[in-house]
C-alpha cells in the first residue's frame, strides 16, 4: 500500500481544483467593449437601424445590440473601434443622448451568481481611465497655519501671556495682546519654536499685535509636502493590495494624474479616488471658555443639533497608524483606530487631564459643486469647492486614552468601513479637486501586445515540451500538474481582483517555470533511487519523501521573503509578493500532491514492470 | 531508461579560481554602481508629458516609432479620450521646449497636429516605495538568514546571505555597466532572482545536510561534491527550463519585457553558480564540521518525522 492515497484525499484535491477552474473560467469571457447610450427619449426602431447601418458602414463589428433599463448596450468586436464608434454615435443622435464608453461584463449568469469574475486588463494592455486632480494650495497652508496657530496658543497659555485675537489672512497669522511686554515675550517664545516665519511687531501697548508671515521658502516646502503627502495617500488608496496596477504620479506644479486600469465607468473610480474625509478630534467647549476659542458645529446625521466645540484640535485623522471596523456589543457599527506614537501622546495628554469631559469626533469633507456660469458668451463650468463638517460623535471620556480607541455613532457598517479605509490609507494632506476625466487607451501598442503574448506562449510551450521529452510519461504528469497549477494561480488572482499586465503576464509564465523544480526535485529523486537498486513502488515512494525536505525549506524559505515583502513594502512590490505567495502554494500543491495522487492512481494499484521516467 | 554515466566533477578542486571570478565580477559591479550609478527609468524619473490633437486619427504605433527614432527614450502614446487626442509620454527632463520639438517632428512628418499641453510628471514611484522596500529586503533578509540558522546551522545561513547578495549586486552591476534602463519590471525581475537564487541555494544545502548525515567521513570537500553532483541534473533541468522561458521572453517579447528578462537571465545564471560556488564552497573556509549538524541523534530522528 506504498503508493495509495486514502479515497478523502483525492476528493479533496478534486474539490480544491474544480473550486480554482470555475473561478477561473470568467476569463474566459473577456468583457466587451462597448458603447453605452442613454436617452430620456425612448429610441425607436428606426433610430437603432439608422445606428447600426452608421456603424456598419465604418466597419465596424458590432457583438451585440441590447437594451437594460432604458439604456442601450452596443457591444463591439474590437476594442479599437470603441472611440470611433462613439464619434459616429454622438454625431447621429447629437442632443438627444449621451453616448458613453463602457467595458460589458461578459461572464455568464451562473458565474456571476458565484461572485466569480475575471481579472481586469492592465492600463498597458487596455487602457482605462485617466483622472487629473489639482491640489488646493491655498487650503494646505491655511490647514498649517491653523495647526501652528493651535500650537502657539497653548505655548502662550501655559506661560499665562494674555492674548486677545488669532487671526488667520492666507499667508500671515496675527494675535493681539494687552501690552508690549506681552508681545514682545510672546514673539520670544514663539519665534524660537517656529522658525517658518517672518516676524513683524506692529502697534504699541494696546494696539500691540504679533504679524507672523510665512516665508517664501517655508510656503515651498509645505506645498511640496502636501503633494507628495497626497501622492503617497492616493497611491495606497486605489491600490490597498498592490495588485490593481495604477499609475499615480505628479503632473505639473500643483496637480496628481490618477490612472486606473480595466474601468469605464468613471462614478465608480470617482468614489474611491475622490473621497477626501478626514477626522478631528476635539474637546467640547466649557461654558466658560471664551467664544473666540470655540466653534459651533453641528450634527452629521441630526442638523438641528449642535455642540460647542474648541478650536484647538487634539489630533487629526493625521495620527491614524491603522483603522479597522466591527461591531460594538449591541451590534451598532464602529471604527477601531491605533494611533501612532505622537498622536497616541497628544490624545492621552489631552484626555488625562479632562476626564469627564466630552470629546467629539469631526468629520470633515472637501466637495465641489459645479456651477455653470456666462464667460464672454460662452458657457463654462465653474467648480465650487466647499468644505462639509459634521460631528459624528460626542462622548464622554470615561478613562484617559491611549494608542487605541474605537468611535461609534456612525449611520451604517458600510459608512465604517468606509471611513475604516480612509483613516487606513491617510488622509489627504490638502484638499484635492477633479479637474479632467478622459478615458485612455492602452499605453502598448497592438505589436508589442502581440509580440509579447506570443513570447509568453512560445516560453510556456517550450517547458512543456522540455518535461515531455526529458521524463516522459512523469513529463505528461508533470504537464498536467502545471496546467492545473496555472488554473489555480489564475483563479486566485482574479478572486484578488487583481489585474494583469504584459509584465505580469511574463512573471506568472516564469513561476510556471520555476514550479517545474519541485517535479524535477522528485523525478531526479526517483531515477536516483531506481539506480540504487529499489523497487519501482518504493523508488517512487522513496523519490516523494527525500524530495520532500528540500521543496518544503525551499519554498518556505522564499514564501517568508514574500510575506515580509508585503507586508512591509508598498505598490507594486507589494503586488509581487502576493503574486509569489500565490504561485510558490499553488505550485507546492500541485507539484506534491495533484502528481502524486496521479502517480498513484496510475502506478500504485498494479504491479509495474518499467517506469517511464 | 538509459543508462546515466554518473560522472564525478571536482567542484571544489575549483573553487579558488571560482573565488576570482566572482571577486572580479563583484568589485566590477560595485565600481559601476558607485560611479556610474543605475540608469533609472521613466517609472523612476519621471518625464515629460504632452498632449496632442490631430486632425485626423494617427496611427498610434508610427508615433511610437517616428519619436523612438528620433532619440526621444522610454516613449509611451496613448489614445485620450477621443481618437484624435494623444497623449505622449517621454523620459525627457522637461522644458518648455520639448512640446514644441515633438509638435514639429509630427508635422514634419506631414500630419496636422497642434499642442495642447506640455507638462512636467512625476515618478510613478514614490520615496516611499523605495524606503518601505529597502526596509521590507532587510527584514526578510534578516527572518531567512534565522529560518536557516534554525532548520541548518548559522554557518549556512551566513553562506545563503553571501551568495544572495552576491546575485543581486551583479545583476545591479551588469545593468549599471551596460546603461541599461532599470524601470519597475526590472525591480520585480530583481526581487524573482532572490527566490530563485534562494530556491536554488536551500536545494544544494539540503543535500550537503543529508550526504553529511550519511557520510562517516569527515572530509568536507569530498562530501560536497558528491551532494553538489547529486543534485547537477536537477540544477541544470531547473534552470535549463527558467532560461527556455526567458530566452523566449527575451528574443520574441518586444520591448516591454526585454529588460525583465535580461535581468532574470543574468539571474538566473549567477544564481546558479553561486549556489555551488559561493553558497557551497564558502562552507569551507567557514570551517562547517560534522559535528555541526550532528549534535544529537534525535534531530536526525525528528527530520525523519516530519516526512508526510
Amino acid at each position: 500500500m506504498l503508493n495509495r492515497y486514502p479515497l478523502w484525499k483525492y476528493l479533496l484535491i478534486l474539490v480544491i481544483l474544480v473550486t480554482g477552474l470555475i473561478y477561473s473560467l470568467p476569463n474566459l469571457y473577456p468583457e466587451d467593449p462597448a458603447v453605452q447610450i442613454s436617452s430620456d427619449l425612448a429610441l425607436d426602431e428606426r433610430r437603432i437601424t439608422q445606428i447600426e447601418n452608421a456603424l456598419t458602414d465604418a466597419d465596424i463589428q458590432i457583438k451585440s445590440l441590447e437594451e437594460q433599463n432604458g439604456q442601450w448596450l452596443i457591444r463591439l468586436r474590437h476594442p479599437d473601434d470603441q472611440l470611433e464608434a462613439r464619434d459616429i454615435l454622438s454625431d447621429i443622435l447629437e442632443q438627444d443622448a449621451t453616448v458613453a464608453l463602457n467595458l460589458a461584463e461578459a461572464t455568464p449568469g451562473w458565474l456571476q451568481a458565484l461572485s466569480a469574475s475575471p481579472m481586469t486588463l492592465g492600463l498597458d494592455l487596455r487602457g482605462g481611465v485617466h483622472f487629473l486632480l489639482e491640489v488646493d494650495m491655498e487650503a494646505a497652508l491655511t490647514q498649517r497655519l491653523e495647526v501652528n496657530a493651535s500650537a502657539m496658543r497653548e505655548i502662550l497659555r501655559s506661560e499665562r501671556i494674555r492674548y486677545r485675537n488669532t487671526e488667520i489672512d492666507e499667508r500671515r497669522l496675527s494675535f493681539d495682546f494687552a501690552s508690549s511686554e506681552d508681545r514682545d515675550a510672546a514673539r520670544r517664545l514663539i519665534s524660537r519654536e517656529f522658525p517658518d516665519f517672518d516676524y513683524e511687531s506692529p502697534g504699541e501697548d494696546r494696539s500691540a499685535s504679533l504679524v507672523m508671515t510665512l516665508t517664501e521658502q517655508s510656503i515651498n516646502e509645505i506645498q511640496d509636502y502636501a503633494i507628495n503627502q497626497n501622492l503617497t495617500t492616493l497611491r495606497n488608496r486605489v491600490n490597498e493590495l498592490g495588485v490593481s496596477e495604477p499609475l499615480v504620479q505628479r503632473q505639473g506644479p500643483d496637480r496628481i494624474v490618477v490612472e486606473l486600469p480595466g474601468v469605464q465607468d468613471t462614478v465608480a473610480a470617482k468614489r474611491i479616488v475622490g473621497a477626501t474625509a478626514n477626522l478631528e478630534f476635539r474637546l467640547e467647549a466649557r461654558p466658560d471658555t471664551p467664544s473666540t476659542e470655540t466653534e459651533t458645529l453641528s450634527f452629521r446625521n441630526e442638523p438641528s443639533r449642535t455642540a460647542e466645540l474648541m478650536r484647538d484640535v487634539i489630533i487629526t485623522g493625521d495620527s491614524v497608524s491603522s483603522a479597522s471596523h466591527s461591531f460594538d456589543e449591541n451590534g451598532r457599527p464602529q471604527v477601531n483606530i491605533n494611533l501612532d506614537g505622537t498622536g497616541g501622546t497628544l490624545m492621552n495628554r489631552a484626555t488625562r487631564t479632562n476626564i469627564g469631559r466630552n470629546m467629539a469626533v469631526l468629520f470633515i469633507e472637501h466637495k465641489t459643486e459645479d456651477r455653470v456660469v456666462m464667460e464672454d458668451g460662452e458657457e463654462t463650468v465653474v467648480r465650487d469647492p466647499y468644505v462639509e463638517r459634521g460631528l459624528i460623535s460626542l462622548a464622554t471620556i470615561q478613562s484617559a486614552l491611549g494608542n487605541s480607541f474605537r468611535i461609534t455613532g456612525l449611520d451604517s457598517p458600510t459608512e465604517a468601513g468606509e471611513l475604516a479605509l480612509l483613516l487606513r490609507s491617510g488622509s489627504l494632506a490638502a484638499p484635492i479637486y477633479f479637474v479632467q476625466e478622459r478615458t485612455i487607451g492602452p499605453s502598448l501598442g497592438q505589436e508589442n501586445i502581440e509580440r509579447g503574448l506570443m513570447s509568453v506562449i512560445v516560453g510556456l510551450l517550450l517547458v512543456v515540451a522540455f518535461m515531455l521529452i526529458r521524463y516522459k510519461v512523469f513529463g505528461i504528469i508533470a504537464n498536467v500538474a502545471l496546467a492545473l497549477n496555472l488554473t489555480l494561480l489564475v483563479a486566485a488572482m482574479s478572486m484578488l481582483g487583481a489585474t494583469l499586465t504584459l509584465p505580469g503576464i511574463a512573471g506568472i509564465v516564469l513561476t510556471l517555470g520555476m514550479a517545474v523544480d519541485a517535479n524535477v526535485l522528485i523525478f531526479e529523486r526517483i531515477r536516483e533511487e531506481l539506480r540504487n537498486g529499489l523497487s519501482i513502488q518504493q523508488a517512487i515512494h522513496a523519490g516523494y519523501e527525500r524530495a520532500f525536505t528540500s521543496i518544503l525549506d525551499a519554498n518556505i524559505t522564499t514564501l517568508l521573503v514574500a510575506v515580509i515583502l508585503f507586508s512591509i513594502g508598498t505598490g507594486p512590490v507589494k503586488g509581487f509578493a502576493v503574486t509569489l505567495s500565490l504561485g510558490i502554494i499553488s505550485s507546492m500543491f500541485t507539484a506534491l500532491l495533484v502528481t502524486r495522487a496521479m502517480v498513484n492512481l496510475l502506478y500504485g494499484t498494479k504491479p509495474v514492470k518499467k517506469l517511464w521516467i | 531508461m538509459k543508462p546515466i554515466t554518473h560522472r564525478q566533477l571536482d567542484f571544489m578542486g575549483k573553487r579558488r579560481l571560482a573565488f576570482i571570478v566572482s571577486a572580479i565580477l563583484l568589485s566590477v559591479s560595485i565600481l559601476s554602481i558607485l560611479f556610474q550609478q543605475l540608469s533609472l527609468g521613466l517609472d523612476f524619473t519621471g518625464g515629460t508629458l504632452v498632449e496632442v490633437r490631430f486632425a485626423v486619427a494617427p496611427s498610434l504605433d508610427a508615433i511610437r516609432q517616428l519619436l523612438e527614432n528620433t532619440g526621444f527614450q522610454d516613449v509611451s502614446v496613448q489614445t485620450f479620450g477621443a481618437s484624435t487626442e494623444v497623449l505622449i509620454r517621454l523620459q525627457q527632463a522637461f522644458d518648455p521646449e520639448v512640446g514644441n520639438q515633438v509638435v514639429n517632428l509630427l508635422r514634419d512628418d506631414g500630419a496636422a497636429v497642434e499642442l495642447i499641453r506640455a507638462e512636467f510628471v512625476g515618478a510613478q514611484v514614490g520615496d516611499q516605495l523605495r524606503d518601505q522596500s529597502g526596509l521590507g529586503m532587510l527584514v526578510a533578509l534578516g527572518v531567512v538568514m534565522l529560518y536557516v540558522a534554525l532548520r541548518f546551522q548559522y554557518k549556512f545561513a551566513i553562506g545563503a546571505l553571501l551568495a544572495l547578495l552576491h546575485d543581486v549586486i551583479i545583476v545591479l552591476g551588469v545593468f549599471s555597466l551596460f546603461r541599461l534602463d532599470f524601470d519597475l519590471t526590472v525591480l520585480a525581475a530583481l526581487l524573482a532572482v532572490i527566490g530563485y537564487s534562494l530556491n536554488d541555494t536551500i536545494v544544494v544545502y539540503d543535500r550537503i545536510r543529508e550526504t553529511i548525515r550519511k557520510s562517516l567521513l569527515n572530509d568536507m570537500p569530498a562530501i560536497f561534491n558528491e551532494a553538489i553532483n547529486a543534485t547537477l541534473s536537477r540544477t541544470l533541468a531547473t534552470s535549463g527550463t527558467t532560461l527556455l522561458v526567458l530566452l523566449a521572453l527575451l528574443i520574441l517579447g518586444g520591448d516591454m519585457i526585454y529588460h525583465f528578462s535580461i535581468a532574470l537571465i543574468i539571474g538566473v545564471v549567477v544564481g546558479t553558480f553561486s549556489s555551488i560556488y559561493i553558497s557551497g564552497a564558502l562552507l569551507l573556509p567557514l570551517k562547517l564540521k560534522r559535528e555541526d549538524l550532528i549534535p544529537a541523534k534525535k534531530e536526525d530522528e525528528d527530520a525523519e518525522e516530519e516526512l508526510p
